[in-house]
């Protein structure tokens, strides 16, 4: 009997633990946290928006689509890596493809990216950098490489009726080296980008 | 123990060659019938690991038998199979486990010819009971009636009367009357030993043979428990129990099995996804490869043939953990007499002090020994004459006699005159001395100087004073005796020190003189002064330190400390009371054995490591054999892992059996050997074992397998 | 700059950093674990609880309270979920199934964190607070209790108790997670990891479209999550969600907390035994696994074997652009080498052997360093069994920090090591070998074809068992199989370890020491961490060599 008391009173300890933890870690902890976040880092702590205007045109930390309604990409504007998040670059359906390396859909998919972009920016297949021709981690990666940067600039320059070298110049400006100079990859945020591009545009 | 240290260790190991019989085809052969009768299930179910192998034998023959019924052996993994495939595996699985079981019989084997001549003294005597002993009124049992019973029907507590010519019927303690004793049976030793009632050489074993006179003899053993009877169960290893550290291994091992049974288990259904899985008898040859059969077949031997090692050191290990044990030892209790000094003292120096001439001193000490029958009272007399040749032994018919004892620690002789001599430790000597008047202070001084030097020698120092017939006395001088220090210790005590063994000397001697000998020995430690109650002290307070404490006893009164002990070795001249109380009886009643006895408990703990690494090394190199060849078919991309380049799946799973069967063979002689061992930090020795077994253990199996499969690559199909 | 220059010099940042945290982090958890005095705000807590906290408990005692704690746990979790439509902040979404929120709650209170779920669409705030942050903090907490437990039975002699389990708790939550959290919150925050409770924000996109950005409270549970290595995502992408992690720089340091803690517990354990140089051989042998194991995936990664890495001309898919191939890598080593389970690539998509890399990372034992406390008490059972098979070779019973392995312990780490390998294997085999539930698997689950298939299935047991979380994440697991057997496997793979190692901690705790003979042996040198190594090699990993070679081998290697 007394065991069974003991265990009892263990488990009462137990409930009692446990809501009062959660009021500390589950509550106060991240009130506090908030707190600090919206006061001393608010443009963080609110998802690095974008603004064009004063009208928020996305986050600059979450890639977005550049293509049409029917997922066509739009040729002004420089194209951001495939994404396989919801139907497309959807930020509230993160996710990458999960198709394996030997992946019968990945390699066609592959294929058929290849050869979209061979045929939008006609450049060979042997050109085209691997991200982008696959799909990111998140579906939201908002940034591509240099190379798919500079590989597009053709393209978007004369979409735009743009001379190359501005839009080039432009590329060469928006990218970003390694972090310290050799943490992670060097990129270029397609949406910053894209909104230098609109600028440039409205300044013509 | 008039033999020296050396002496010894030579007899030992002669003896050692003599009787460990060598491996070769013949014991092999011997052992066959015994290794036969042993694949009884009943029999390997006490060894998880082989009984494994055992079923998958089983099912691999049925298997043979049934499938040339349904075409031959069905594919694995996308293989085809040789149609001698099953079989092959089948006979080598069977020969894996006849090899364990040869190992333990061959190492069994060993200890039954000491059986053999053991049991023959067991043979049912006739004993002469006395049913109604009186040990006040005829302690002789002279008067009191026998009665002639078989010696099987004696129980404990029964008193027997043994006189010459006749076999001592049971283990017991000689209550009244002295006997030599024949005891070459359990000995092998020729020369008859004196036994006497009372005191520390009153056991008598049964099966011996008392050479002269009568003996009152009371049974200390049960029935069939006698010390014959358990020293015929422990060479045969028949009262083998499994050692601590040997369930602690066998717990592992088996746990290594389950995992691998799980894993083999497992793979059927998974494989069955690709349409790649294996046959039953691949299954089976993968399993028996991945559990640790070469230490499981070899661990029972290991352990035989470190007690047999101890039986040819004419050592009897009572249980398999005190041999353990004996590995484990931290500190060793040595006696100083006898096992570190020889058993006798000598004189080196007659000092005469308070104006003594050197001449008066000789004469006095050599007239107060001559009476005197130990060692050191000839080795005095012999000092003397060799000093002053014009001494005789005449004048020992003139004085009385005064014999040595514990209370008056002097003796010496008194004259008809009323002169008196007395030599003996120095204070009661000076005391006694004294009674007659106050010592001069000066000679006091010098006396105490004299008592001191010889002391702080390592030497006895004896008093010799005399009292003339008018009454007075005076001290004549101090005689040196040398305790003599056997020579080679100090290199063994050095070894100890490698090992991590602390050595204490235990002596009854004052601390001044205990000092100066444990230095010249070079001992780590002494307890001087010792008592049996200081003894047991020491012991409780090294294992309260958690040391495991080794010692050596003979007497009634080292009885509690030798089973207090974690090793306590009984001399076999000692008392059946110690004998019980300790866990090892040496045979030879040598103390410095107990260096030898941690010896063989450290090399049988490091045999049993290293083989287990070894076996479970092995592993490696079984993998990257099977396992490419078990999915080669379904997944020929898995050929790269074929690092050896077998010939074929087939040929790459049947030489892996193979290899795994032979590897127990060519270990056994190591098994029974034991690893060499060589005293050296822990560290060393790790790193040796570990570069042969655990790196050999990796690499000798990728070159084994190879040749063996070179060889079955010959075969049609394989 | 060449890769291997950006690796070499990636690496040695890290090294760096865990070298600078070693010893006052370590030093300080001792501190925490020793010390008699009680902080006001825990002694409120007590009170409250109705714990005397100068109260020690035997073993049984102790794991009795973890049962308590983690029942009472998986019951609150389950029950919030459950309720999720009656709670405030829920994001409007809906009661969590039941089998689903079965399998969440054990996985969050196991330290697993596996996701049968995507979090967007299944768990609004006030379930990710209350529920499964709090459980981040609480299920960390009683790792390193059961790890410091383990610690104290080395480190005591002749002693029936182990400490107490609710002090352990409390202040493993309170003094150590809570502010160094907090700490970590604040600096991804200035990363940019978000913090608000927006909820879904609507915008307009350049391109003319609309875009849902979505909110949460994502730093303050980030923090936790990779400091007590749980892993659980507040996004579906986990730690490739850029709103989870932000920039190379931010991965960094969010692989440096995933290994702070486990790093430096082994200083903790050096310093309570009272021998540094124990805790820097155990150090040596976690950080040998770490260099080899993250040098091994990088180089895969980078090589860029099989098909589809190939035509792309690179190892990319799942991968983000700011991360690459060394960034991803050295998040994925760490991930399945400590229990986090946390992901900023797909594993799903590595090349065939890299993601076996990670899948090997979690078969050893999840010790190298292993999840907060976990490993620590994994590294030590190994070293315990390694003691064992070395102590016989030089001619002693084996000791370890002066306490004997006799048959009572090795059959406790005899089973630990059995527990893990048991659960992955039978779980696989049982997803193939029964008709009904194999066709569920191939039917629904799997993702990708082929043997990648297999390998998913594996991945998930592997994980599961290990209480990784992490996955093959092409494998849909939310089934009633997957749910069901997954939960097992991570209820089992956490409380029987946990249960071992308690009544080893309890064995050890009530022998008396051994005193240090120069026949003991030394456990702080080289050797013996090369022995630890080749321990682990072949008593963990080697028993998966042929699942391996059915999954990820046979496809890497075709």
């Amino acid at each position: 009997m007394a065991t069974t008391r003991g265990t009892l009173r263990q488990y009462g300890v137990a409930v009692r633990a446990l809501l009062v933890l959660t009021l500390i870690l589950g509550v106060l902890y991240p009130l506090v946290i908030t707190g600090i976040g919206q006061l001393a880092l608010p443009q963080q702590a609110n998802g690095s928006l974008v603004r064009v205007d004063g009208r928020a045109v996305g986050s600059a930390l979450i890639g977005q689509s550049f293509a049409d309604a029917e997922g066509t990409p739009l040729p002004q504007w420089f194209q951001p890596r495939p994404s396989a998040a919801g139907s497309g670059h959807d930020a509230a359906a993160s996710s990458g493809s999960n198709w394996g390396p030997e992946n019968p859909d990945l390699v066609a998919a592959i294929r058929d990216r290849q050869s979209a972009i061979e045929k939008l920016d006609g450049v060979s297949v042997s050109a085209i950098p691997p991200d982008a021709v696959t799909a990111s981690g998140s579906g939201l990666d908002p940034h591509i490489s240099p190379e798919y940067a500079r590989l597009q600039v053709h393209r978007v320059a004369a979409a735009r009726s743009l001379e190359t070298a501005r839009v080039s110049a432009l590329v060469e400006s928006m990218i970003q080296e390694r972090d310290l100079g050799y943490l992670g990859e060097p990129t270029v945020n397609v949406l910053a980008l894209n909104a230098a591009l609109a600028g440039m545009d409205e300044k013509n | 123990m008039s033999t020296t240290t050396e002496e010894r260790t030579e007899s030992s190991v002669h003896r050692h060659k003599d009787t460990a019989a060598p491996f070769g085809p013949r014991q092999l052969l011997a052992a066959l019938p015994v290794a036969l009768r042993k694949l009884h299930p009943r029999q390997m179910w006490r060894n998880p690991v082989m009984f494994i192998v055992e079923v998958g034998a089983a099912l691999t023959t049925l298997i043979a038998i049934t499938e040339p019924l349904s075409g031959g052996p069905v594919e694995s993994g996308g293989t085809a199979m040789p149609s001698a495939f099953t079989v092959s595996i089948a006979v080598w699985l069977w020969l894996t486990v006849l090899f364990a079981n040869l190992a333990e019989a061959v190492a069994e084997g060993r200890g039954k010819a000491q059986a053999e001549s053991l049991r023959a003294t067991r043979t049912s005597t006739i004993a002469h009971r006395v049913p109604h002993y009186d040990e006040t009124a005829d302690p002789g049992a002279l008067v009191a009636t026998s009665e002639a019973i078989a010696s099987a029907d004696l129980h404990l507590g029964d008193v027997v009367v043994v006189t010459a010519g006749e076999l001592i019927p049971g283990d017991g303690d000689i209550v009244w009357g002295i006997a030599s004793v024949d005891e070459s049976a359990i000995t092998g030793e020729s020369a008859p030993v004196v036994r006497e009632s009372g005191g520390d050489r009153s056991a008598v074993t049964g099966g011996t043979r008392v050479l002269s006179d009568r003996i009152v003899v009371r049974i200390t053993s049960k029935p069939g428990e006698t010390f014959v009877d358990r020293m015929i169960r422990l060479v045969e290893g028949a009262s083998r129990q499994k050692t601590p550290n040997e369930i602690a291994l066998n717990i592992l091992l088996a746990t290594l099995s389950i995992v691998f049974v799980v894993v083999v288990l497992t793979i059927g259904p998974m494989a069955g996804y690709s349409d790649a899985a294996p046959s039953v008898p691949v299954l089976i040859a993968l399993l028996v490869c991945l559990i640790p059969t070469t230490i499981g077949a070899l661990l029972s031997a290991i352990g035989i043939a470190g007690m047999d090692r101890l039986v040819q050191r004419n050592v009897l290990a009572l249980s398999g953990r005190a041999v353990e044990a004996a590995g484990d030892v931290t500190t060793l209790l040595l006696d100083k007499t006898g096992t570190i000094t020889y058993g006798n003292r000598q004189a080196a120096e007659f000092i005469p002090v308070g104006g003594a001439g050197e001449a008066e001193l000789v004469a006095a000490a050599h007239a107060a020994s001559l009476a005197d029958p130990t060692p050191e009272g000839s080795s005095i007399v012999l000092l003397a004459e060799r000093l002053d040749p014009t001494l005789t032994r005449v004048q020992q018919a003139s004085g009385a006699v005064v014999p040595f004892t514990a209370q008056t620690r002097m003796s010496g002789i008194d004259y008809a005159d009323g002169a008196m001599l007395r030599k003996g430790a120095g204070s009661m000597v000076a005391a006694w001395a004294a009674e007659s008047g106050a010592l001069a202070a000066d000679t006091e001084g010098e006396l105490r100087a004299a008592v001191e030097r010889v002391s702080e020698a390592g030497g006895t120092p004896l008093v010799v004073a005399e009292r003339r017939a008018d009454g007075q006395s005076r001290v004549l001088g101090v005689i040196y005796l040398k305790d003599v220090v056997k020579t080679g210790l100090v290199e063994r005590f050095a070894e100890l020190r490698r090992m991590g063994i602390r050595t204490v000397m235990i002596t009854g001697d004052n601390p001044l003189t205990a000092k100066a000998i444990a230095a010249e020995a070079g001992v780590d430690d002494f307890l001087a002064e010792a008592t049996p109650e200081d003894k047991m002290a020491l012991i409780k307070r090294e294992q309260a330190g958690g040391n495991l404490v080794a010692m050596t006893g003979d007497g009634t009164n080292d009885a509690p400390a030798l089973a207090q002990a974690d090793v306590g070795v009984a001399m076999n001249t000692g008392t059946s009371a110690a004998k019980e109380a300790g866990n090892m009886v040496d045979l030879d009643s040598d103390p410095t054995k107990l260096i030898d006895i941690v010896r063989i408990g450290k090399q049988l703990l490091i045999t049993r490591g290293s083989l287990t690494t070894f076996s479970i090394a092995n592993d490696v190199a079984k993998y990257f054999a099977i396992i490419p060849a078990m999915f080669a078919g379904a997944f020929p991309g898995l050929e790269v892992l074929n690092l050896m380049g077998l010939s074929s799946p087939a040929s790459a799973i049947l030489s892996a059996v193979i290899f795994n069967a032979i590897i127990i063979v060519i270990l056994i002689p190591l098994a029974l050997r034991g690893v060499r061992y060589r005293a050296a930090s822990a560290s060393q020795i790790l790193r040796r074992n570990l570069i042969i077994y655990g790196l050999g253990g990796v690499i000798a199996p990728f070159i084994g397998i190879k040749l063996v499969d070179l060889v079955v690559s010959l075969l049609p199909g394989f | 700059m060449p890769p291997l220059v950006l690796f070499a010099l990636q690496l040695l940042t890290l090294a760096l950093l865990l070298a600078v945290l070693y010893r006052p982090l370590g030093d300080y958890m001792a501190t925490v674990y020793s010390s008699t005095r009680h902080l006001r705000v825990e002694k409120v807590i007590y009170r409250l609880t109705g714990v005397n906290q100068d109260a020690e408990q035997t073993w049984p005692i102790y794991f009795r309270s973890v049962l308590a704690f983690s029942a009472v746990g998986i019951l609150a979790v389950y029950g919030l979920q459950r309720l999720q439509a009656f709670l405030p902040f829920a994001l409007g979404l809906p009661a969590v199934s039941e089998q689903l929120s079965f399998n969440t709650a054990i996985s969050f209170v196991t330290n697993t964190n596996w996701q049968s779920y995507s979090p967007e669409a299944t768990m609004g705030y006030s379930v990710q607070l209350l529920g499964l942050a709090v459980q981040n903090f609480l299920s960390a907490a009683v790792g390193i209790a059961v790890a410091v437990a383990l610690v104290r039975g080395l480190a005591r002699a002749a002693s029936p108790t182990l400490g107490n389990f609710w002090v352990d708790l409390v202040r493993g939550s309170l003094r150590i997670l809570l502010p160094f959290a907090a700490v970590a919150a604040i600096v991804l925050l200035a990363g940019g990891v978000i913090q608000n409770f927006a909820g879904f924000q609507d915008v307009g996109t350049l391109a003319g479209g609309t875009q849902s950005i979505p909110g949460g409270p994502v730093a303050s549970q980030e923090a936790i999550k990779l400091l007590g290595t749980n892993g659980g995502g507040f996004f579906n992408a986990n730690s490739a969600h850029p709103f989870e992690n932000p920039t190379a720089w931010v991965n960094l340091v969010e692989v440096l907390l995933m290994l702070a803690i486990p790093f430096a517990l082994p200083r903790t354990f050096g310093r309570m035994v009272g021998d540094n140089r124990q805790g820097y051989a155990i150090l040596a042998a976690m950080g040998t696994f770490f260099v080899l194991s993250v040098s091994l995936l990088s180089a895969l990664e980078l090589g860029g074997r099989g098909t589809a890495p190939v035509l792309a001309g690179g190892a990319m898919e799942g991968k983000e652009q700011r991360f690459g191939e060394l960034g991803s890598a050295l998040f994925g080593t760490t991930s399945t080498l400590t229990s986090t389970g946390a992901v900023n690539s797909m594993h799903d998509s590595y090349t065939a052997l890299g993601g076996g890399t990670t899948m090997l990372n979690m078969m050893l034992g999840e010790l190298a360093p292993g999840g907060v406390g976990s490993g620590l008490y994994g590294m030590l059972v190994i070293a315990i069994l390694a003691v064992f098979i070395a102590g016989l070779m030089v001619g002693r019973t084996p000791e370890y920090l002066g306490k004997k392995l006799g048959a009572r312990e090795i059959k406790l780490a005899s089973l630990y090591i059995l527990t893990t390998p048991t659960l992955v294997l039978v779980g696989t085999a049982l997803s193939f070998g029964i008709p009904v539930i194999r066709e569920s698997v191939i039917g629904t689950s799997i993702l990708n074809p082929g043997l990648h298939g297999f390998s998913e299935v594996l991945y998930a047991f592997t994980s599961a068992a290990n209480n990784n979380g992490s996955a093959f994440a092409g494998l849909t697991a939310n089934t009633p199989w997957f749910n069901t057997a997954l939960g097992v496997a991570m209820l089992l793979g956490r409380l029987l370890p946990i249960l071992f190692v308690l009544a080893l901690a309890g064995s050890l705790a009530a022998q008396e020491k051994v005193p240090v003979t120069a026949g003991t042996l030394p456990t702080h040198r080289p050797l013996f961490v090369g022995l630890l190594c080749g321990t682990v090699v072949i008593v963990s990993a080697l028993t998966y060599f042929p699942v391996l070679a059915l999954g990820p081998l046979a496809e890497g290697l075709l």
